[in-house]
Protein backbone atom coordinates (compact mmCIF):
# COMPACT_ATOMS: atom_id res chain seq x y z
CA UNK A 1 0.00 0.00 0.00
CA UNK A 2 1.52 3.31 -0.97
CA UNK A 3 0.57 6.25 1.19
CA UNK A 4 -0.77 9.25 -0.64
CA UNK A 5 1.94 11.88 -0.54
CA UNK A 6 1.24 15.03 1.44
CA UNK A 7 2.06 17.05 -1.65
CA UNK A 8 -0.35 15.15 -3.93
CA UNK A 9 -3.00 17.87 -3.60
CA UNK A 10 -0.62 20.73 -4.35
CA UNK A 11 -0.99 21.99 -7.92
CA UNK A 12 2.04 24.27 -8.22
CA UNK A 13 5.20 24.56 -6.15
CA UNK A 14 7.40 27.58 -6.46
CA UNK A 15 10.54 28.59 -4.61
CA UNK A 16 11.58 32.12 -3.67
CA UNK A 17 15.36 32.40 -3.75
CA UNK A 18 18.19 34.89 -3.64
CA UNK A 19 21.88 34.56 -3.18
CA UNK A 20 21.67 37.66 -1.00
CA UNK A 21 20.20 38.15 2.43
CA UNK A 22 17.72 40.84 3.34
CA UNK A 23 16.48 41.58 -0.18
CA UNK A 24 12.87 40.70 0.56
CA UNK A 25 12.39 36.98 -0.08
CA UNK A 26 10.01 36.54 2.85
CA UNK A 27 8.29 39.83 2.00
CA UNK A 28 7.73 38.76 -1.62
CA UNK A 29 6.62 35.27 -0.50
CA UNK A 30 4.09 36.83 1.88
CA UNK A 31 2.73 39.41 -0.58
CA UNK A 32 2.58 36.86 -3.38
CA UNK A 33 0.53 34.56 -1.13
CA UNK A 34 -1.82 37.42 -0.20
CA UNK A 35 -2.23 38.47 -3.85
CA UNK A 36 -2.91 34.93 -4.99
CA UNK A 37 -5.45 34.56 -2.21
CA UNK A 38 -7.20 37.67 -3.46
CA UNK A 39 -7.45 35.98 -6.84
CA UNK A 40 -9.30 33.17 -5.15
CA UNK A 41 -6.44 30.73 -4.78
CA UNK A 42 -5.56 28.48 -1.83
CA UNK A 43 -1.93 29.02 -0.88
CA UNK A 44 0.58 27.45 1.47
CA UNK A 45 3.96 28.86 2.52
CA UNK A 46 6.75 26.54 3.59
CA UNK A 47 9.45 28.53 5.39
CA UNK A 48 12.73 26.63 5.26
CA UNK A 49 14.81 29.41 6.82
CA UNK A 50 15.74 27.61 10.01
CA UNK A 51 18.03 30.30 11.47
CA UNK A 52 15.83 33.29 10.77
CA UNK A 53 12.19 32.20 10.23
CA UNK A 54 10.33 35.40 9.35
CA UNK A 55 7.07 34.07 7.91
CA UNK A 56 4.99 33.46 11.09
CA UNK A 57 5.41 37.08 12.27
CA UNK A 58 4.49 38.45 8.85
CA UNK A 59 1.06 36.89 9.37
CA UNK A 60 0.92 37.59 13.09
CA UNK A 61 0.59 33.91 13.99
CA UNK A 62 3.96 33.47 15.66
CA UNK A 63 2.41 32.27 18.91
CA UNK A 64 0.51 29.44 17.24
CA UNK A 65 1.38 25.81 17.83
CA UNK A 66 1.65 23.03 15.33
CA UNK A 67 -0.58 20.00 15.81
CA UNK A 68 -0.25 16.48 14.52
CA UNK A 69 -2.76 14.49 12.54
CA UNK A 70 -2.64 11.01 10.97
CA UNK A 71 -0.81 12.18 7.88
CA UNK A 72 1.68 14.38 9.71
CA UNK A 73 1.84 18.01 10.84
CA UNK A 74 -1.13 20.27 10.41
CA UNK A 75 -0.04 23.59 8.91
CA UNK A 76 -1.02 26.77 10.72
CA UNK A 77 -3.94 28.61 9.12
CA UNK A 78 -3.66 32.36 8.98
CA UNK A 79 -7.39 32.92 9.59
CA UNK A 80 -10.85 31.31 9.68
CA UNK A 81 -10.90 31.39 5.90
CA UNK A 82 -8.18 28.73 5.78
CA UNK A 83 -7.06 30.05 2.42
CA UNK A 84 -3.45 30.57 3.54
CA UNK A 85 -1.57 27.97 5.57
CA UNK A 86 2.01 28.08 6.86
CA UNK A 87 4.76 25.84 8.15
CA UNK A 88 7.93 27.18 9.75
CA UNK A 89 10.43 26.24 12.42
CA UNK A 90 9.19 29.43 14.09
CA UNK A 91 6.16 27.45 15.30
CA UNK A 92 8.30 24.72 16.80
CA UNK A 93 10.49 26.89 19.01
CA UNK A 94 9.68 26.97 22.70
CA UNK A 95 10.99 30.49 23.07
CA UNK A 96 11.07 32.87 20.09
CA UNK A 97 14.55 34.13 21.02
CA UNK A 98 16.01 30.63 21.05
CA UNK A 99 18.78 30.39 18.50
CA UNK A 100 18.62 27.34 16.26
CA UNK A 101 22.32 26.58 16.14
CA UNK A 102 22.38 23.52 13.95
CA UNK A 103 24.94 22.27 11.53
CA UNK A 104 23.96 21.12 8.07
CA UNK A 105 22.95 17.49 8.67
CA UNK A 106 20.39 18.36 11.34
CA UNK A 107 18.96 21.13 9.17
CA UNK A 108 18.69 18.71 6.26
CA UNK A 109 16.75 16.23 8.35
CA UNK A 110 14.15 18.82 9.34
CA UNK A 111 13.79 20.11 5.79
CA UNK A 112 13.09 16.58 4.56
CA UNK A 113 10.37 16.34 7.21
CA UNK A 114 8.94 19.71 6.27
CA UNK A 115 8.67 18.65 2.66
CA UNK A 116 7.20 15.19 3.30
CA UNK A 117 5.29 15.41 6.56
CA UNK A 118 3.10 18.52 6.41
CA UNK A 119 -0.53 17.68 5.63
CA UNK A 120 -1.15 20.57 3.21
CA UNK A 121 -4.33 19.13 1.71
CA UNK A 122 -5.44 20.76 -1.54
CA UNK A 123 -3.49 23.87 -2.51
CA UNK A 124 -3.29 25.84 -5.73
CA UNK A 125 0.19 27.11 -4.81
CA UNK A 126 2.87 26.11 -2.33
CA UNK A 127 5.44 28.89 -1.97
CA UNK A 128 8.77 27.82 -0.48
CA UNK A 129 10.57 30.69 1.23
CA UNK A 130 14.31 30.08 1.61
CA UNK A 131 17.24 31.58 3.54
CA UNK A 132 19.99 33.39 1.62
CA UNK A 133 22.80 31.40 0.06
CA UNK A 134 23.44 28.21 -1.87
CA UNK A 135 24.04 25.66 0.85
CA UNK A 136 22.49 22.86 2.88
CA UNK A 137 18.94 24.21 3.00
CA UNK A 138 18.85 24.90 -0.72
CA UNK A 139 20.42 21.64 -1.80
CA UNK A 140 18.15 19.63 0.50
CA UNK A 141 14.99 21.51 -0.42
CA UNK A 142 15.52 21.15 -4.15
CA UNK A 143 16.41 17.46 -3.77
CA UNK A 144 13.36 16.75 -1.63
CA UNK A 145 11.02 18.66 -3.97
CA UNK A 146 12.38 17.20 -7.19
CA UNK A 147 9.91 14.27 -7.40
CA UNK A 148 7.04 16.80 -7.21
CA UNK A 149 8.27 18.79 -10.20
CA UNK A 150 8.28 22.37 -8.89
CA UNK A 151 7.09 25.09 -11.28
CA UNK A 152 10.33 26.97 -10.75
CA UNK A 153 11.92 29.76 -8.78
CA UNK A 154 11.46 33.48 -8.37
CA UNK A 155 14.76 35.22 -7.66
CA UNK A 156 14.70 38.39 -5.59
CA UNK A 157 17.41 41.03 -5.67
CA UNK A 158 17.86 44.65 -4.72
CA UNK A 159 19.15 46.95 -7.44
CA UNK A 160 22.76 47.41 -6.36
CA UNK A 161 25.73 45.52 -7.75
CA UNK A 162 26.62 43.87 -4.45
CA UNK A 163 23.23 42.10 -4.40
CA UNK A 164 23.17 41.30 -8.07
CA UNK A 165 26.61 39.72 -7.62
CA UNK A 166 25.16 37.15 -5.23
CA UNK A 167 22.04 36.58 -7.28
CA UNK A 168 24.14 35.68 -10.32
CA UNK A 169 25.47 32.79 -8.26
CA UNK A 170 21.94 31.78 -7.38
CA UNK A 171 21.13 31.67 -11.09
CA UNK A 172 24.04 29.25 -11.48
CA UNK A 173 22.59 27.18 -8.64
CA UNK A 174 19.26 27.01 -10.48
CA UNK A 175 20.98 25.97 -13.70
CA UNK A 176 23.02 23.28 -11.96
CA UNK A 177 20.03 21.85 -10.10
CA UNK A 178 17.67 22.01 -13.09
CA UNK A 179 15.34 24.51 -11.43
CA UNK A 180 13.49 26.73 -13.93
CA UNK A 181 13.78 30.47 -13.25
CA UNK A 182 10.31 32.01 -13.45
CA UNK A 183 11.79 35.47 -13.23
CA UNK A 184 13.68 38.11 -11.28
CA UNK A 185 12.15 40.72 -8.97
CA UNK A 186 14.04 43.95 -8.31
CA UNK A 187 12.96 44.89 -4.78
CA UNK A 188 13.63 48.10 -2.80
CA UNK A 189 13.85 49.80 -6.18
CA UNK A 190 13.59 53.48 -5.44
CA UNK A 191 11.91 55.42 -2.66
CA UNK A 192 9.29 58.09 -3.24
CA UNK A 193 9.26 60.57 -0.38
CA UNK A 194 5.71 60.68 1.02
CA UNK A 195 6.17 64.37 1.86
CA UNK A 196 7.43 65.80 -1.42
CA UNK A 197 7.25 62.90 -3.92
CA UNK A 198 10.96 63.13 -4.74
CA UNK A 199 12.28 59.75 -5.80
CA UNK A 200 15.64 58.68 -4.35
CA UNK A 201 17.36 55.50 -5.48
CA UNK A 202 18.65 54.57 -2.04
CA UNK A 203 19.92 51.18 -3.15
CA UNK A 204 20.65 52.23 -6.72
CA UNK A 205 18.40 51.22 -9.67
CA UNK A 206 18.20 48.84 -12.59
CA UNK A 207 20.54 46.05 -11.48
CA UNK A 208 17.80 43.42 -11.32
CA UNK A 209 16.41 44.30 -14.73
CA UNK A 210 19.88 44.23 -16.28
CA UNK A 211 20.60 40.88 -14.69
CA UNK A 212 17.37 39.41 -16.11
CA UNK A 213 18.32 40.67 -19.57
CA UNK A 214 21.89 39.37 -19.26
CA UNK A 215 20.73 35.97 -18.04
CA UNK A 216 17.86 35.66 -20.50
CA UNK A 217 15.19 35.21 -17.83
CA UNK A 218 11.88 37.07 -17.43
CA UNK A 219 11.90 40.31 -15.46
CA UNK A 220 8.91 40.36 -13.14
CA UNK A 221 9.17 44.03 -12.15
CA UNK A 222 10.52 46.66 -9.76
CA UNK A 223 9.01 46.95 -6.28
CA UNK A 224 9.69 50.32 -4.62
CA UNK A 225 10.56 50.86 -0.94
CA UNK A 226 7.25 51.48 0.80
CA UNK A 227 7.10 52.30 4.52
CA UNK A 228 3.46 51.17 4.56
CA UNK A 229 4.56 47.76 3.31
CA UNK A 230 7.23 47.49 6.04
CA UNK A 231 4.69 48.59 8.64
CA UNK A 232 2.12 46.08 7.34
CA UNK A 233 4.62 43.23 7.61
CA UNK A 234 5.57 44.29 11.12
CA UNK A 235 1.93 44.16 12.16
CA UNK A 236 1.01 41.00 10.27
CA UNK A 237 -1.61 42.83 8.18
CA UNK A 238 -2.94 42.05 4.73
CA UNK A 239 -1.19 44.77 2.70
CA UNK A 240 -2.91 43.76 -0.52
CA UNK A 241 -6.35 44.12 1.06
CA UNK A 242 -5.70 47.23 3.14
CA UNK A 243 -3.34 49.40 1.09
CA UNK A 244 -4.33 49.21 -2.59
CA UNK A 245 -3.18 52.81 -3.13
CA UNK A 246 0.24 52.33 -1.63
CA UNK A 247 3.31 52.59 -3.86
CA UNK A 248 4.30 48.92 -3.75
CA UNK A 249 0.79 47.59 -4.52
CA UNK A 250 0.84 47.73 -8.35
CA UNK A 251 4.20 45.97 -8.63
CA UNK A 252 3.30 43.25 -6.14
CA UNK A 253 -0.03 42.43 -7.76
CA UNK A 254 1.65 42.48 -11.18
CA UNK A 255 4.10 39.81 -10.01
CA UNK A 256 1.22 37.60 -8.86
CA UNK A 257 -0.61 38.14 -12.14
CA UNK A 258 2.43 37.05 -14.15
CA UNK A 259 2.67 33.88 -12.07
CA UNK A 260 -1.03 33.18 -12.63
CA UNK A 261 -0.72 33.87 -16.35
CA UNK A 262 2.25 31.54 -16.48
CA UNK A 263 0.37 28.68 -14.85
CA UNK A 264 -2.76 29.09 -16.96
CA UNK A 265 -0.58 29.11 -20.10
CA UNK A 266 1.03 25.91 -18.97
CA UNK A 267 -2.33 24.19 -18.31
CA UNK A 268 -3.67 25.16 -21.76
CA UNK B 1 20.98 4.70 6.49
CA UNK B 2 23.32 7.40 5.32
CA UNK B 3 26.79 8.23 6.43
CA UNK B 4 27.86 6.44 9.64
CA UNK B 5 29.31 9.74 10.89
CA UNK B 6 26.03 11.57 10.64
CA UNK B 7 25.38 11.67 14.37
CA UNK B 8 28.88 13.00 14.97
CA UNK B 9 28.46 15.67 12.33
CA UNK B 10 25.01 16.70 13.52
CA UNK B 11 26.32 17.11 17.02
CA UNK B 12 29.20 19.26 15.82
CA UNK B 13 31.84 16.91 17.16
CA UNK B 14 33.46 16.43 13.78
CA UNK B 15 34.23 20.11 13.56
CA UNK B 16 35.99 20.19 16.92
CA UNK B 17 39.64 20.81 16.33
CA UNK B 18 42.03 18.12 17.46
CA UNK B 19 44.82 19.29 19.81
CA UNK B 20 47.41 19.31 17.00
CA UNK B 21 45.23 21.53 14.83
CA UNK B 22 44.36 23.78 17.75
CA UNK B 23 48.07 24.29 18.41
CA UNK B 24 48.67 25.08 14.74
CA UNK B 25 45.89 27.69 14.71
CA UNK B 26 47.10 29.20 17.97
CA UNK B 27 50.56 29.60 16.46
CA UNK B 28 49.23 31.22 13.30
CA UNK B 29 47.00 33.61 15.22
CA UNK B 30 49.58 34.44 17.87
CA UNK B 31 50.45 37.67 16.13
CA UNK B 32 46.83 38.92 16.04
CA UNK B 33 46.23 41.52 18.76
CA UNK B 34 42.48 42.03 18.45
CA UNK B 35 39.73 40.04 16.73
CA UNK B 36 36.25 41.39 16.11
CA UNK B 37 33.44 39.32 14.60
CA UNK B 38 30.70 41.13 12.71
CA UNK B 39 27.46 39.19 13.10
CA UNK B 40 23.73 39.41 12.61
CA UNK B 41 20.98 36.87 12.72
CA UNK B 42 19.41 38.73 9.81
CA UNK B 43 20.57 38.98 6.23
CA UNK B 44 20.99 42.23 4.36
CA UNK B 45 21.33 44.54 7.36
CA UNK B 46 24.79 45.76 6.46
CA UNK B 47 27.33 43.38 7.99
CA UNK B 48 29.70 43.43 5.03
CA UNK B 49 29.15 47.14 4.53
CA UNK B 50 30.02 47.73 8.17
CA UNK B 51 33.00 45.35 8.07
CA UNK B 52 34.43 47.17 5.06
CA UNK B 53 33.90 50.58 6.65
CA UNK B 54 35.35 49.39 9.98
CA UNK B 55 38.40 48.05 8.14
CA UNK B 56 38.95 51.35 6.32
CA UNK B 57 38.33 53.30 9.51
CA UNK B 58 40.88 51.34 11.53
CA UNK B 59 43.42 51.33 8.70
CA UNK B 60 43.30 55.13 8.49
CA UNK B 61 45.93 54.95 11.24
CA UNK B 62 48.87 53.88 9.08
CA UNK B 63 50.65 52.52 12.12
CA UNK B 64 47.97 49.84 12.54
CA UNK B 65 47.89 46.62 10.52
CA UNK B 66 44.34 45.56 9.68
CA UNK B 67 43.04 42.29 8.22
CA UNK B 68 39.55 41.66 6.89
CA UNK B 69 38.48 38.02 6.62
CA UNK B 70 35.24 37.26 4.75
CA UNK B 71 33.82 33.88 5.77
CA UNK B 72 30.57 34.24 3.82
CA UNK B 73 31.32 31.33 1.53
CA UNK B 74 28.09 31.42 -0.51
CA UNK B 75 27.73 35.19 -0.84
CA UNK B 76 31.19 36.79 -0.58
CA UNK B 77 30.56 40.54 -0.87
CA UNK B 78 33.84 41.85 0.52
CA UNK B 79 36.01 41.71 -2.66
CA UNK B 80 33.58 43.96 -4.53
CA UNK B 81 33.15 46.35 -1.59
CA UNK B 82 36.90 46.75 -1.22
CA UNK B 83 37.46 47.31 -4.94
CA UNK B 84 39.28 43.99 -5.28
CA UNK B 85 37.02 42.12 -7.70
CA UNK B 86 38.96 39.90 -10.03
CA UNK B 87 41.99 39.67 -7.77
CA UNK B 88 43.48 36.25 -7.18
CA UNK B 89 45.19 34.73 -4.18
CA UNK B 90 48.90 33.96 -4.44
CA UNK B 91 50.73 31.23 -2.61
CA UNK B 92 54.17 31.58 -1.12
CA UNK B 93 56.37 29.48 1.12
CA UNK B 94 54.70 30.95 4.17
CA UNK B 95 51.15 30.32 2.97
CA UNK B 96 48.41 32.20 1.10
CA UNK B 97 48.95 35.92 0.70
CA UNK B 98 46.05 38.18 1.56
CA UNK B 99 45.08 40.68 -1.10
CA UNK B 100 46.11 44.17 -0.04
CA UNK B 101 43.93 47.24 -0.51
CA UNK B 102 46.46 49.44 1.25
CA UNK B 103 49.84 48.50 2.67
CA UNK B 104 48.25 48.09 6.06
CA UNK B 105 44.91 46.56 5.01
CA UNK B 106 44.79 42.96 3.78
CA UNK B 107 41.71 40.99 2.73
CA UNK B 108 40.84 37.31 2.29
CA UNK B 109 37.62 35.89 0.83
CA UNK B 110 36.43 32.86 -1.10
CA UNK B 111 35.58 35.44 -3.77
CA UNK B 112 39.27 35.54 -4.69
CA UNK B 113 39.26 31.79 -5.32
CA UNK B 114 36.42 31.89 -7.86
CA UNK B 115 37.27 32.37 -11.51
CA UNK B 116 33.97 33.90 -12.65
CA UNK B 117 31.33 36.13 -11.02
CA UNK B 118 28.76 33.49 -11.96
CA UNK B 119 30.56 30.71 -10.08
CA UNK B 120 28.36 29.43 -7.29
CA UNK B 121 29.78 27.78 -4.20
CA UNK B 122 27.17 25.09 -3.61
CA UNK B 123 28.71 23.41 -0.58
CA UNK B 124 27.27 21.72 2.46
CA UNK B 125 28.46 22.60 5.94
CA UNK B 126 31.54 20.39 6.39
CA UNK B 127 33.19 21.67 3.23
CA UNK B 128 32.54 25.27 4.24
CA UNK B 129 34.11 24.57 7.63
CA UNK B 130 37.18 23.15 5.93
CA UNK B 131 37.73 26.34 3.96
CA UNK B 132 37.25 28.53 7.01
CA UNK B 133 39.89 26.51 8.83
CA UNK B 134 42.23 26.97 5.86
CA UNK B 135 41.65 30.70 5.88
CA UNK B 136 42.81 30.81 9.48
CA UNK B 137 45.62 28.28 9.22
CA UNK B 138 47.09 28.88 5.78
CA UNK B 139 46.86 32.63 5.25
CA UNK B 140 50.06 34.47 6.04
CA UNK B 141 48.54 37.47 7.79
CA UNK B 142 51.72 38.51 9.54
CA UNK B 143 51.44 40.71 12.59
CA UNK B 144 47.98 42.23 12.85
CA UNK B 145 46.50 44.80 15.18
CA UNK B 146 42.90 44.11 14.14
CA UNK B 147 41.38 41.03 12.52
CA UNK B 148 37.82 41.73 11.40
CA UNK B 149 35.74 38.69 10.47
CA UNK B 150 32.70 39.28 8.27
CA UNK B 151 30.13 36.49 8.57
CA UNK B 152 27.07 35.32 6.64
CA UNK B 153 23.63 35.72 8.23
CA UNK B 154 22.31 33.06 10.58
CA UNK B 155 23.57 30.80 13.33
CA UNK B 156 24.99 27.78 11.60
CA UNK B 157 28.13 25.99 10.49
CA UNK B 158 30.18 29.08 9.68
CA UNK B 159 29.41 30.71 13.02
CA UNK B 160 30.02 27.63 15.13
CA UNK B 161 33.21 26.91 13.26
CA UNK B 162 34.72 30.39 13.44
CA UNK B 163 34.08 30.58 17.17
CA UNK B 164 35.54 27.11 17.66
CA UNK B 165 38.64 27.72 15.53
CA UNK B 166 39.29 31.18 16.94
CA UNK B 167 39.03 29.88 20.50
CA UNK B 168 42.59 28.73 19.86
CA UNK B 169 43.45 32.43 19.73
CA UNK B 170 41.26 35.02 21.38
CA UNK B 171 38.21 36.98 20.25
CA UNK B 172 37.65 40.44 21.75
CA UNK B 173 33.99 40.20 20.92
CA UNK B 174 31.20 40.54 18.41
CA UNK B 175 29.61 43.59 16.86
CA UNK B 176 26.02 42.81 15.98
CA UNK B 177 24.29 44.63 13.13
CA UNK B 178 20.56 45.12 12.85
CA UNK B 179 17.98 47.32 11.19
CA UNK B 180 15.22 48.94 13.28
CA UNK B 181 12.23 46.76 12.48
CA UNK B 182 11.01 43.81 14.51
CA UNK B 183 11.47 41.33 11.66
CA UNK B 184 15.25 41.99 11.98
CA UNK B 185 15.33 42.29 15.75
CA UNK B 186 13.76 38.88 16.22
CA UNK B 187 16.63 37.29 14.33
CA UNK B 188 19.18 39.46 16.12
CA UNK B 189 17.92 38.42 19.55
CA UNK B 190 18.65 34.84 18.49
CA UNK B 191 22.15 35.90 17.47
CA UNK B 192 22.75 37.54 20.84
CA UNK B 193 21.60 34.32 22.49
CA UNK B 194 24.01 32.41 20.28
CA UNK B 195 26.81 34.67 21.53
CA UNK B 196 25.85 33.99 25.14
CA UNK B 197 25.68 30.25 24.43
CA UNK B 198 29.19 30.11 22.99
CA UNK B 199 30.53 32.65 25.52
CA UNK B 200 31.33 35.26 22.91
CA UNK B 201 31.33 38.77 24.43
CA UNK B 202 29.04 41.25 22.69
CA UNK B 203 30.85 44.53 22.13
CA UNK B 204 27.56 46.10 21.11
CA UNK B 205 24.82 46.52 18.52
CA UNK B 206 24.74 48.85 15.51
CA UNK B 207 21.32 49.94 14.21
CA UNK B 208 21.76 50.42 10.50
CA UNK B 209 19.29 51.95 7.97
CA UNK B 210 17.97 54.02 10.85
CA UNK B 211 15.74 56.54 9.12
CA UNK B 212 16.06 58.37 5.81
CA UNK B 213 16.24 62.10 5.29
CA UNK B 214 14.87 63.16 1.93
CA UNK B 215 17.58 65.17 0.15
CA UNK B 216 14.95 67.50 -1.28
CA UNK B 217 12.55 68.35 1.54
CA UNK B 218 14.68 67.17 4.47
CA UNK B 219 11.77 65.32 6.06
CA UNK B 220 12.58 62.04 7.73
CA UNK B 221 10.91 58.76 6.74
CA UNK B 222 11.14 55.55 8.72
CA UNK B 223 11.43 53.16 5.82
CA UNK B 224 12.17 50.29 8.21
CA UNK B 225 10.03 51.36 11.14
CA UNK B 226 11.10 50.59 14.72
CA UNK B 227 7.65 49.27 15.61
CA UNK B 228 8.90 47.56 18.77
CA UNK B 229 11.33 50.25 19.91
CA UNK B 230 14.18 49.46 17.55
CA UNK B 231 17.65 48.40 18.62
CA UNK B 232 17.55 50.83 21.53
CA UNK B 233 14.75 48.97 23.32
CA UNK B 234 16.22 45.57 22.46
CA UNK B 235 19.62 46.57 23.87
CA UNK B 236 17.99 47.80 27.07
CA UNK B 237 16.07 44.54 27.44
CA UNK B 238 19.08 42.34 26.74
CA UNK B 239 21.59 44.48 28.60
CA UNK B 240 23.97 45.02 25.69
CA UNK B 241 25.44 48.30 24.44
CA UNK B 242 23.95 50.23 21.56
CA UNK B 243 27.07 51.39 19.73
CA UNK B 244 25.17 53.75 17.46
CA UNK B 245 22.54 54.34 14.79
CA UNK B 246 23.40 54.90 11.14
CA UNK B 247 20.90 56.56 8.77
CA UNK B 248 20.27 55.44 5.19
CA UNK B 249 22.41 57.28 2.65
CA UNK B 250 22.34 56.40 -1.06
CA UNK B 251 26.07 57.12 -1.19
CA UNK B 252 26.77 54.08 1.01
CA UNK B 253 25.42 51.61 -1.54
CA UNK B 254 27.16 53.50 -4.34
CA UNK B 255 30.53 53.39 -2.57
CA UNK B 256 30.14 49.67 -1.90
CA UNK B 257 29.26 48.99 -5.51
CA UNK B 258 32.26 50.99 -6.70
CA UNK B 259 34.56 49.41 -4.15
CA UNK B 260 35.46 52.73 -2.56
CA UNK B 261 35.70 53.80 1.05
CA UNK B 262 32.43 55.51 2.01
CA UNK B 263 34.19 57.43 4.79
CA UNK B 264 36.49 59.02 2.19
CA UNK B 265 33.83 59.50 -0.48
CA UNK B 266 31.28 61.19 1.79
CA UNK B 267 33.12 62.70 4.75
CA UNK B 268 30.28 65.14 5.51
CA UNK B 269 27.47 62.59 5.56
CA UNK B 270 25.64 62.11 8.90
CA UNK B 271 26.17 58.38 8.29
CA UNK B 272 29.94 58.95 8.24
CA UNK B 273 29.76 60.74 11.57
CA UNK B 274 27.82 57.83 13.05
CA UNK B 275 30.22 55.26 11.67
CA UNK B 276 33.24 57.14 13.01
CA UNK B 277 31.74 57.31 16.49
CA UNK B 278 30.97 53.61 16.42
CA UNK B 279 34.48 52.72 15.22
CA UNK B 280 35.95 54.78 18.04
CA UNK B 281 33.85 52.95 20.61
CA UNK B 282 35.01 49.61 19.22
CA UNK B 283 38.64 50.74 19.42
CA UNK B 284 38.14 51.86 23.01
CA UNK B 285 36.58 48.52 23.90
CA UNK B 286 39.51 46.62 22.34
CA UNK B 287 42.08 48.84 24.06
CA UNK B 288 40.43 48.32 27.45
CA UNK B 289 40.46 44.60 26.86
CA UNK B 290 44.14 44.63 25.98
CA UNK B 291 44.88 46.68 29.05
CA UNK B 292 42.99 44.23 31.25
CA UNK B 293 44.82 41.29 29.73
CA UNK B 294 48.15 42.98 30.37
CA UNK B 295 47.14 43.60 33.96
CA UNK B 296 46.46 39.90 34.43
CA UNK B 297 49.85 38.98 33.01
Amino acid sequence: LTEKSNLAGVRHILLVLSGKGGVGKSTISTELALSLRHSGKKVGILDVDLSGPSIPCMFRVQDNDVHQCDSGWVPVFVDQDKSISLMSIGFLLEKPDDAVVWRGPKKNALIKQFVADVAWGDLDFLIVDTPPGTSDEHISTVEALRPYKPLGAILVTTPQAVSVGDVRRELTFCKKTGLRVLGIVENMSGFVCPHCSECTNIFSKGGGEELAKHAGVPFLGCVPLDPQLSQSLEEGRDFIQEFPKSSAFPALTHIAQQILDGTSQRSS
Amino acid sequence: QGCPNQRLCAGGAAAATDPGEAAELRERLRAVKHTVLVLSGKGGVGKSTFSAILAHGLAADEAKQVALLDIDICGPSIPKMMGLEGEQVHQSGSGWSPVYVEENLGVMSVGFLLSSPDDAVIWRGPKKNGLIKQFLRDVDWGEIDYLIVDTPPGTSDEHLSIVQYLSAAHIDGAVIITTPQEVSLQDVRKEINFCHKVKLPVIGVVENMSGFICPKCKNESQIFPPTTGGAEKMCQNLNVSLLGKVPLDPQIGKSCDKGQSFLSEAPESPATLSYRNIIQRIQEYCDQHHFQEEKII
